[in-house]
């Protein structure tokens, strides 16, 4: 069990070690969607190496309508 | 002479990529992305702009952009609406940049204003920061001629000037300053936000414009698809008119039928 902010929120997530298994525990997909862990990016390919601790800032952003 | 000029592919090139439609459209303020679509389709467009914002996490089944207006499709154009500091605008182009691989961005810095001009100062250098970062920037800028040119040398990719405040749909207020930043720039210029109706996006394009940007135009018309190929009929004749070179504009009357052998 990890404590992280996600996207401004406070959330306990289990079962996830990395960004990868966040974002599969988020129902999220992956290829839709870019990821900053305390303000850094968070390449893709780099997903399931990161690991996540307690304390972590994420902010998981996609595209939507804009002028 | 057969009567029909013949049409060469007639396109314009930004940052490498060449595109033919001229006409580049918002993805905001639709009913829903599917309408958005309809209207992208309609307009002929090749390019959407569109924003980054956090994914909602509490409904990840909400319908998404992609799934409509296709990448695959469109070239994704991302802006940086609600940035209003360079760092804000880098952090938020990176993100895009992640999500999509794309490096050619639309940069807007805007003022904390009614009107929402470009905060010119910060975008100049929003724009070295992004330049630095590899980024092509197209820059949503005023229609200052002589800002218009700092941008220029500060490396843009394409001169983005307001033809009056986003979403006001007034058409172009200064056309004196969009035929000077036209006229002296040598990377493509698009006039971007202001527009309301068809005929203003043929006056930016008969100004010798490279293209045109347009959202609410489309968006907030009674029937989006139609306007939205209307707005493509409209930057067509603008752009034929100026390759086709206007007559020019006299005073007085001239008549169009012989004055000599009257009866």
């Amino acid at each position: 069990m990890v404590r992280l902010t996600i996207n401004g929120e406070a959330r306990m997530v289990q079962d996830a070690r990395d960004i990868a298994g966040l974002i599969a525990a988020l129902e999220l997909d992956a290829r839709k969607v870019a990821v900053e862990r305390n303000l850094e990016i968070v390449p893709r390919s780099a997903y399931a190496a990161t690991r996540i601790e307690d304390g972590d800032r994420i902010e998981i952003v996609h595209f939507i309508g804009g002028g | 002479m057969d009567g029909s000029t013949q049409v060469g592919e007639d396109t314009w090139t930004v940052a490498g990529r060449t595109f033919r439609s001229r006409l580049i459209i918002g993805t905001g303020k639709y009913k829903d992305y599917a309408l958005n679509a309809a209207a992208a389709e309609a307009a002929g467009a090749e390019i959407v702009t569109v924003a980054l914002r956090r994914v909602n996490l509490s409904d990840p089944t909400q319908p998404m952009l992609a799934d409509f207006v296709r990448p695959d499709r469109f070239t994704y154009l991302p802006n940086t609406a609600g940035c209003f500091t360079g760092e804000e605008a880098v952090r938020t182009l990176r993100l895009a940049r992640e999500a999509g691989g794309w490096d050619l961005v639309k940069l807007e810095v805007l003022s904390r204003t009614a009107h929402l001009y470009p905060d010119m100062e910060e975008t100049l250098r929003a724009l070295k920061l992004l330049v630095a970062e590899g980024f092509q920037v197209m820059v949503y800028c005023t229609d200052d001629p002589v800002y218009a040119l700092r941008l220029e040398d500060a490396g843009a990719a394409a001169i983005m000037p307001a033809a009056a405040p986003i979403g006001s749909g007034l058409g172009i207020q200064n056309r004196l300053n969009i035929h000077f930043i036209v006229e002296q720039a040598k990377v493509p210029v698009l006039v971007d936000a202001g527009v309301g109706t068809a005929s203003d996006a043929t006056a930016a394009m008969e100004l010798g414009c490279d293209a045109v940007l347009m959202n609410t135009a489309i968006a907030e018309a009674r029937d989006p698809v139609r306007m939205a190929r209307a707005m493509k009929h409209a930057v067509i004749a603008g752009r034929e008119a100026w390759l086709a070179g206007r007559m020019p504009r006299r005073m007085y009357a001239e008549a169009s039928s012989p004055m000599s052998g009257l009866i």
